[in-house]
């Protein structure tokens, strides 16, 4: 093998050997820091999964926060309201400064994990432009309120034997 | 009848740009003097018309006319003057307006200063340059008009969004478009090569300049972006990876590559495939970043609520761009002549390791930021990726980096011993690494992030200070701006680090309950709130906080952090009460009265107050104004101008 060929080689070797490391370092740090987005409905309805129930998987929870929920114990730094999709509702409790734009019949993100029945949040986000509700929360709740709308021809001509 | 004159000039600027973009382009081909005459007063025409657009929409903004559509909804007879100038560009339609504007500005720019370049290179750069015009001026009339009318008009107007009433973001989107806008020269440059087939050293000397002044407004975009988001904000966070973050990240990252690749073409003649290549890419980047922002695909804080006929619009634009200039690249570029050879202990190996590492980030960046798009049209659930997986990558792809930085300007081109760099280096790296241990022993908290940075920053700033040594020891050698413009740039990095991985590391935070007269003790600072205030501003209410900040039982400061509540659209809005110092910052927000919700006394209770103690903050964007500074004297290299002038002239004649 000539000397050009052979450094040519073992250059190509090298990048594979570096595109395999960086494949693998990038999809590890994927696959720890990706949060799915759900609604109540799916949490409470065990579409979210096992892990997302039992506390164990953070998750995003997203919705509207529920009218006349918001509760807040007299000088302290708890609040508590409840997040809901139109479907169903699910309790939250959050310690620490809510943003601006928070208010009940807004859109919200929070950020957190299941304990026992109520959502603990660690982060919660509201959005700052008041006529924008995030698109994935939307698409979420567009679907919730499908399912209680009226059957649109194609679930109709589904359902027809 | 005003903005109909603005609308106008902006159909005729439309025309002008496709008489710019398709005479000179052909001209060029067939050899067409007058043809290709064509594209300077073309380009100088078009800057004319769309600067009347915007001033008109600058003078309907003032006057408050709120049958322009556009005003009515972001602007308000309360809006104080200053902000009247700003709002222009305060949302969607103003702001792609800004972006035409720019780039008419680039463009008259690039026709004004090309006087000493070949014909017909300059008739295919402008021509380049007039087809994204044609792009975005469509863009522009066709799904953003901001001249539409609102007949009957209003009379009130829904005001500007409050967090764009800040002075940081009177400079923040210009100094952005300036910087993203700024890449198509390098751009436009690149696929001129690519449509003549060669690529002539002289021609990328002189766009060597154009993508050190873009990169450096880019680099000044994004710190004030950034400064902005931590005093606006009311988090005290600095960087986000939010997607729009990420957005004008990746140009900025492949535009450090850019600079550093053409370095070496326009010197050895290497890489040439691949400075053209990161030219498309740093400017498809910067029209990715304006589709992302635009097209409200992403969940950011920068999303406006989008219509999906502009989303597409730009798609297939992007797609036109980045298609049609990667197809000329596959069937151009290998026609390119191969640069002088260097071994693999050379200056240019160590360039080619700066650019790998920086498009890596890049990449890396790119698949954090689209991964959930992609992952939401196959249907695998609604996901958002999280900063570690940012903050973990990008540290392990820069560290390397970091340590190759001092090496650089020591080695030589083309081959190069590798014990003397090393030689050299060798004292400084020891000393580097016992300060880092000294940080590491003395740090109060966060020993190994300080330690890392303290280390990092000396070593780039000894590295740097070595190279600048030897320039000044060795007789007769000049020291240039271009080197100068590195040495800042570098140092830059330097303190970047120092204030990144400080304050990371230093940072103190708490939420706490305050009621009026209460103190309590963060760090070495004790706060003494004194209660809240309400004051009247000129469209807003405010509830102004008095808090004493203390220190040792002596008081540094009296700090007033703010929440305000806005006139129209009852926005509500965080000023940060920031004391500020080289060392560290003292950050005090104000987030909500405490008391039962029906107590109309709640404001004067007890509040709730975030509390941060930032060391090192300010050397965040401090570094990043050297870097942009250094990309700015580096431009100023005579190199880039005389020379050319006289070869260009000389190759006419003969």
């Amino acid at each position: 093998m000539n000397p050009i060929r052979k450094r040519r080689l073992w250059m190509i070797a090298a990048l594979v050997v570096a595109s395999a490391i960086a494949v693998t370092l990038v999809a590890l740090a994927l696959q720890r820091n990706v949060a799915y987005l759900y609604t109540p409905a799916e949490v409470l309805g065990g579409q979210a999964g096992e892990a997302v129930s039992a506390g164990t998987a953070k998750f995003r929870l997203g919705g509207m926060v529920a009218e006349h929920s918001f509760k807040r114990e007299e000088g302290s730094m708890e609040v508590r309201f409840a997040v809901t999709d139109g479907d169903a509702q699910l309790p939250v409790s959050y310690t620490g400064i809510l943003p601006d734009l928070f208010r009940e019949n807004q859109a919200v993100v929070a950020t957190g994990h299941m304990r026992g029945d109520t959502f603990v949040a660690e982060q919660v986000l509201a959005k700052h432009d008041e006529t924008y509700v995030p698109k994935e929360v939307a698409d979420k709740m567009g679907l919730a309120h499908q399912k209680h709308g009226v059957q649109t021809p194609a679930d109709a001509a589904a359902d027809a034997p | 009848m005003l903005p109909e004159i603005g609308q106008v000039a902006l159909v005729l600027a439309l025309l002008v740009s496709l008489l710019q973009a398709t005479l000179p382009l052909a001209g060029a081909q067939r050899g067409r003097t007058s043809w290709m005459s064509v594209a300077r007063p073309a380009a100088f025409a078009q800057l004319l018309l769309v600067l009347c657009a915007f001033l008109v929409l600058t003078v309907s903004f003032v006057m408050q006319d709120f049958s322009v559509r556009y005003v009515a909804e972001n602007s308000n007879s309360l809006l104080p003057v200053i902000y009247r100038y700003t709002a222009v560009w305060g949302s969607h339609e103003g702001s792609l307006l800004l972006w035409a504007l720019i780039l008419a500005g680039w463009t008259g720019a690039v026709a004004e200063f090309s006087r000493k370049l070949p014909d017909e290179v300059v008739a295919r750069v402008l021509g380049v340059m007039g087809l994204v015009s044609v792009g975005f001026l469509s863009f522009l009339i066709f799904t953003s008009n901001p001249f539409a009318r609102l007949l009957p008009a209003v009379a009130e107007g829904r005001d500007l969004n409050p967090l764009l009433q800040d002075p940081g973001m009177i400079i923040h989107p210009p100094m952005l478009y300036l910087g993203y806008v700024g890449f198509v020269v390098p751009f436009a440059f690149a696929v001129a090569a690519l449509i003549d087939g060669r690529m002539d050293a002289r021609w990328l000397r002189w766009t060597r300049p154009w993508t050190n002044v873009a990169w450096g407004f880019l680099t000044l975009g994004i710190a004030i972006g950034s400064w902005w988001a931590y005093y606006e904000l009311g988090w005290g966070g600095w960087w986000f990876w939010d997607p729009v973050e990420n957005a004008s990240f990746m140009p900025w990252l492949v535009g450090a590559a850019l600079l550093h690749s053409q370095a070496v073409t326009e010197k050895r003649g290497s890489f040439r495939g691949w400075t053209v290549l990161l030219a498309i890419a740093a400017f498809s980047l910067s029209l990715l970043g304006t589709f992302l922002v635009r097209s409200g695909v992403l969940t950011s804080v920068h999303a406006f609520a989008a219509d999906p006929a502009r989303g597409l619009f730009i798609l297939i634009f992007l797609a036109i761009v980045v298609g049609g200039s990667l197809l000329l690249y596959a069937l151009r570029a290998p026609r390119f002549e191969e640069g002088a050879p260097f071994a693999a202990s050379s200056r240019e190996t160590l360039l080619l390791a700066n650019n790998l590492l920086l498009v890596s980030a890049c990449g890396m960046v790119l698949l954090g930021t689209l991964y959930p798009l992609l992952a939401d049209a196959l249907d695998l659930g609604k996901i958002s990726v999280g900063p570690p997986y940012f903050g973990f990558l990008f540290v392990l792809l820069m560290t390397p980096l970091v340590l190759l930085l001092p090496f650089g300007p020591l080695t030589r081109w083309q081959r190069e011993q590798p014990s003397k760099p090393l030689a050299m280096l060798a004292p400084w790296a020891i000393l580097a690494l016992v300060l880092g241990a000294v940080a590491y022993f003395t740090a109060p908290q966060g020993p190994l992030k300080t330690a890392a940075g303290v280390a990092g920053s000396a070593w780039a700033l000894l590295g740097t200070a070595r190279f600048v040594w030897t320039r000044f020891k060795g007789n007769g050698r000049r020291f240039t701006p271009e080197m100068l413009g590195m040495t800042l740039a570098h140092t830059g990095i330097a303190v970047f680090l120092v204030g990144a991985l400080l304050v990371e590391a230093q940072n103190t935070q708490r939420e706490l309950p305050l009621a009026p007269g209460q103190t309590v003790e963060v760090g070495k600072y004790a706060f003494r709130f004194e209660g809240v205030e309400e004051t009247q501003g000129p469209n807003y209410v405010s509830d102004l906080g008095h808090v004493q900040v203390l220190r040792d039982g002596k008081p540094v400061t009296l700090l007033h952090p703010e929440k305000r509540a806005y006139a129209s659209g009852g926005q509500v809005m965080t000023e940060a009460g920031i004391h500020s110092g080289v060392f560290g910052d003292v950050y005090v927000a104000l987030g909500e009265p405490l008391g039962a919700a029906d107590d109309p006394d709640r404001a004067n209770g007890a509040w709730a107050v975030r509390v941060h103690i930032k060391p090192f903050v300010r050397w965040i964007w401090l570094g990043a104004a050297l870097m942009a500074l250094g990309g700015f004297v580096t431009a100023l290299d005579r190199r880039f101008r005389a020379k050319p002038v006289q070869a260009a002239t000389t190759e006419q004649r003969a």
